[in-house]
C-alpha cells in the first residue's frame, strides 16, 4: 500500500512537472576534472540564456526555464552517463546543454540520452567522430568539428601557395583526428602530405622525429600538437637543424608561449584557432559582464547558444517534448529568417509566436551544418614582427 | 656535390643530434652504473636526482644572472654547476643517511633497496616540483650556435643545411672531460682504487682496512655530480621540465644495461648505442638515397620503422643483448 502510494505520488509529480510553468534544462559539464576551470563560465553562459528567456515572459505562454547543473567530469564516461541519467530521470530535464569533452559526450549520448530520447547540445565537444555518430537527430553542437579545422587549414595553406607539407601530430585523439582530417582535406584539394608522423608528448628527445620529417621534406611543417608539450620540442628541433622555415599551427599550438619562446624565429608562419568575433560576441560579452561573469571564457558563448537553441526550438515546435522539438533546432539556427543576437531572445520568441522564421546567430555566429554541428568561425593568425597577429576570420 | 649533400644530411639529422643525446644518456648511465657497481642496487631515483640537481643549478643561475655575472659566450649555468653539485650532493648524502644506511646495515637484498629507491624517487619528484614547479624552463644563455643552418648554406653553397648548437658542443666536450676525470679518479687515486676494491669484493676490501662509509659517501657524491652535470647539460640542450627527467630514466637504464651494469665503459658505449639506434633506425633515408643515386626517386620514405616505435628500438636492442650477452656488451654484472 505504501509502495503504491509512493508510486502514485511520484507519478503525479512527474506528470505535474510536464504541465507546470517551469521547464528544466540540464547542464552537464566537467565541473570537476581537467577542464574544471572552464566549466563555471560555460554554465553561467547557459544560465544567462535561460534567465533571459524566463524574464521575457514570452516563452510557452509565460513558462520559466531553470538550469540543473550536473558534473560530467570530462574524463570519466561512466560518471558522465550517471549524471545525465540523474538529470533526465530524477530532475526531469527536457534538454541538455553538454557534455563537455568528446569521449564523455559520446558515452552519455549513446547510453542515456538516446534511449531516453532527450536532446543534447554540446558547446565544446570537437571530435570528428561525433559527426558520423548515429544520434536519432538528438545531438547537436555549437562548436566546430576538428574536421572543419582541417578544411580551414587546407584553404589557408593553399592561399599561401604551398603545395606540399610534412605533418606531425601529438599521439592522442585530438592530434590524430585533426591530422587525419587535415590530410584528407589537403590531398582532396591536390596538395601532398609528404609524411604523417606521430610524436609523443613529454619525451626526452625529438631528434628522430625531426630527422624523419626533414628527410620527407615539404614546403612547410604542420604541427598538430600542444605548445606546452611535444609540439615545442619538434618546433625547436626543426628550427635548429634548419629543416623547415615555414610552419603551420593549429589551435593547440597557438598561445602566448609560442610567441614568447619562438617569436622572432617563426616570422611568416601562420595558423588558426576556433574563435568568433563581431556584434554577436560583443553583445554576449556585455550581457555576461552585466550578469557578473567573464564571457571571454572559452566556450562560454557556445554554451549560451546551446541553451538558446534548445529553448527557441521548443518555442518553434510549441512543445517541450524532445521528440517534437528536435526537428526544429536546425530551422531556428539557420537562414532564412531574421537574425537573432544575444540579448534578443525575447524578440525571437515574439517572431516565432507571430509565425515568422528566425536565424539564430548568437554569440558564436551559429550556423549548423551537416549532422547538426557549427560551421565555426576560425581566427587566422600569422606571426609578423615576432608577434601573433590576427589576419582575418574565416 | 650530391655526395657532400648526402653526407651533410646524415651529419645534421643523425650524427650531430645523436651524439649530443648519446653523451647525455652516457653521463646519466654512468651514474646509474656506478651506484649499481659499488652500492649494488638499481637506483631508480637517478632521473629525479638529475631533475633536482638541475633545478638547483637553475636557481643559482638565476641568482648569478640577476647579480650581473655571466660566462661570456658560454651559458651561465656552467658557472652555477659547482654550487648545484654541492647542494645536490648534500641532499643525496642526507638521503643516504636517513634512508639507505639502514638497509645497508641490515644487509637487505638488492631488490629491497631498489624498491626503496622508487620511494626516494617519488619524494625527489615532489621536492623538485616544490622547488621549481612543473613548467618548462629555458635557462640557456650565451651563444646559441657554433654553425647555424643559413650560415652553413651560404658558406658552402650546399642545399642541405648543417647546424651545430653551442650547447651540443658543450655537452659533448663536458661529457668527454667528465668521463676522463672519472676514469682517472677510479684508476689512479687511492680513493678510486678503494672504491673499485669495494665493488669487486666487499668483504676482502673491509678486511684490508678500507672504510666502507667513506667509499659509500664518495660514491654518492660522484653520482650526484654526474646526475647534476647530465641533467644540466640536457636542460641546456633541450629545456628543463621536471617530467622529462622522469621519462629519461628509461633510456638511461637501457643504456646502462646494454653496456653492462656496473661497467663505466659500458655505460658510455650503451648511451651512444641507444641514441644512435633511436635516431637512425627511424630515419627516413629517402633524401640521402636521392642524393647518392642520381635519377632515383623512391615511392616511399625508405624508413625502416616509423618514429612512434623509437622506444621499441631501444628495448629490442636491450632484449637482444640480454638474450645473447646477459652481462651486457662490456662484461658487467648480470642483472
Amino acid at each position: 500500500m505504501k509502495k503504491l502510494l509512493l508510486a502514485t505520488a511520484s507519478l503525479a509529480l512527474t506528470a505535474g512537472g510536464a504541465f507546470a510553468d517551469e521547464v528544466k534544462l540540464g547542464i552537464s559539464l566537467g565541473f570537476t576534472g581537467p577542464l574544471e576551470s572552464m566549466s563555471p563560465a560555460m554554465a553561467q553562459g547557459a544560465e544567462l540564456a535561460m534567465k533571459e528567456v524566463s524574464d521575457s515572459g514570452k516563452f510557452m505562454s509565460g513558462s520559466t526555464v531553470v538550469g540543473v547543473r550536473g558534473d560530467s567530469t570530462c574524463v570519466d564516461s561512466a560518471a558522465a552517463a550517471a549524471t545525465v541519467e540523474k538529470l533526465i530521470t530524477a530532475d526531469g530535464v527536457k534538454g541538455i546543454v553538454g557534455g563537455m569533452c568528446s569521449g564523455e559526450t559520446t558515452a552519455s549520448l549513446q547510453n542515456v540520452a538516446m534511449p531516453k530520447g532527450v536532446v543534447m547540445i554540446s558547446p565544446s565537444a570537437t571530435s570528428p567522430a561525433l559527426s558520423t555518430l548515429e544520434d536519432n537527430g538528438l545531438f547537436f553542437r555549437t562548436s566546430p568539428s576538428d574536421a572543419r579545422q582541417g578544411e580551414v587549414m587546407t584553404d589557408e595553406i593553399m592561399e599561401h601557395g604551398i603545395k606540399s607539407v610534412a605533418l606531425t601530430y601529438t599521439n592522442n585523439d585530438y592530434g590524430k583526428g585533426l591530422a587525419d582530417s587535415f590530410a584528407a582535406a589537403f590531398e582532396a584539394k591536390g596538395g601532398k602530405v609528404t609524411i604523417n608522423a606521430a610524436h609523443d608528448d613529454g619525451k626526452p628527445d625529438y631528434s628522430a622525429e625531426v630527422a624523419a620529417l626533414a628527410s620527407a621534406g615539404g614546403e612547410a611543417l604542420v604541427i598538430a600538437g600542444y605548445v606546452d608539450q611535444g609540439g615545442s620540442g619538434i618546433l625547436r628541433g626543426a628550427l635548429d637543424t634548419g629543416a623547415f622555415s615555414t610552419f603551420v599551427f593549429p589551435d593547440g599550438m597557438v598561445g602566448g608561449k609560442l610567441e614568447a619562446d619562438f617569436g622572432k624565429e617563426i616570422n611568416g608562419s601562420f595558423g588558426q584557432m576556433p574563435s568568433s568575433e563581431g556584434e554577436g560576441k560583443d553583445k554576449f560579452l556585455a550581457a555576461a559582464k552585466a550578469a557578473g561573469f567573464d564571457g571571454t571564457g572559452v566556450y562560454s558563448g557556445e554554451a549560451y547558444d546551446a541553451a538558446a537553441l534548445i529553448m527557441l526550438a521548443m518555442a518553434a515546435a510549441n512543445s517541450t517534448d524532445p521528440a517534437v522539438y528536435k526537428a526544429k533546432v536546425m530551422d531556428v539556427a539557420n537562414a532564412p529568417g531574421e537574425k537573432i543576437l544575444p540579448g534578443e531572445l525575447g524578440k525571437a520568441l515574439e517572431l516565432i509566436a507571430e509565425g515568422k522564421d528566425i536565424d539564430y546567430q548568437g554569440a558564436s555566429s551559429v550556423e549548423l551544418i551537416g549532422a547538426g554541428e557549427s560551421a565555426g568561425t576560425f581566427r587566422e593568425i600569422e606571426i609578423k614582427n615576432d608577434k601573433i597577429e590576427t589576419v582575418k576570420y574565416r | 656535390m650530391d655526395i657532400l649533400n648526402a653526407f651533410v644530411a646524415i651529419l645534421n639529422y643523425i650524427i650531430v643530434p645523436a651524439t649530443a643525446y648519446g653523451a647525455q644518456l652516457a653521463l646519466g648511465a654512468l651514474g646509474v652504473t656506478l651506484i649499481y657497481g659499488i652500492l649494488r642496487f638499481s637506483n631508480f631515483a637517478h632521473g629525479d636526482t638529475m631533475a633536482f640537481g638541475t633545478g638547483l643549478t637553475i636557481l643559482v643561475t638565476w641568482a648569478m644572472q640577476s647579480a650581473g655575472l655571466s660566462f661570456g659566450p658560454l651559458p651561465t649555468a656552467l658557472l652555477a654547476l659547482p654550487i648545484g653539485i654541492a647542494l645536490t650532493a648534500a641532499l643525496v648524502l642526507a638521503t643516504d643517511k636517513v634512508v639507505y644506511s639502514y638497509y645497508r646495515k641490515v644487509r637487505a637484498a638488492p631488490i629491497y633497496i631498489t624498491m626503496v629507491s622508487v620511494g626516494v624517487m617519488f619524494v625527489m619528484n615532489g621536492l623538485t616540483r616544490v622547488l621549481i614547479g612543473v613548467d618548462e624552463i629555458k635557462f640557456a644563455d650565451g651563444a646559441r650556435f657554433l654553425i647555424s643552418a643559413p650560415d652553413f648554406k651560404a658558406m658552402t653553397g650546399l642545399t642541405e643545411p648543417l647546424a651545430i648548437r653551442a650547447t651540443t658542443a658543450i655537452t659533448v666536450i663536458t661529457a668527454a672531460l667528465v668521463v676522463w676525470a672519472l676514469f682517472w679518479f677510479l684508476a689512479r687515486t687511492r680513493t678510486g682504487k678503494s672504491m673499485r676494491a669495494y665493488a669487486d669484493n666487499e668483504d676482502l676490501a673491509l678486511l684490508s682496512g678500507i672504510d666502507p662509509n667513506r667509499v659509500v659517501a664518495v660514491t654518492w657524491v660522484i653520482a650526484a655530480a654526474l646526475a647534476t652535470i647530465a641533467g644540466t647539460l640536457y636542460g641546456l640542450d633541450k629545456s628543463f621540465k621536471a617530467f622529462n627527467y622522469f621519462q629519461l630514466l628509461l633510456p638511461i637504464f637501457a643504456a646502462a644495461i646494454v653496456g653492462g651494469l656496473g661497467n663505466p665503459l659500458g655505460a658510455i658505449a650503451g648511451g651512444f648505442v641507444i641514441a644512435f639506434s633511436e635516431v637512425s633506425v627511424t630515419y627516413a633515408w629517402k633524401k640521402v638515397a636521392m642524393y647518392l643515386i642520381p635519377g632515383y626517386e623512391p615511392e616511399g620514405l625508405l624508413q625502416l620503422l616509423s618514429t612512434e616505435y623509437k622506444f621499441a628500438v631501444s628495448f629490442a636492442i636491450l632484449i637482444i643483448v640480454l638474450l645473447f650477452k646477459p652481462t651486457g656488451l662490456f662484461k658487467g654484472k648480470s642483472v
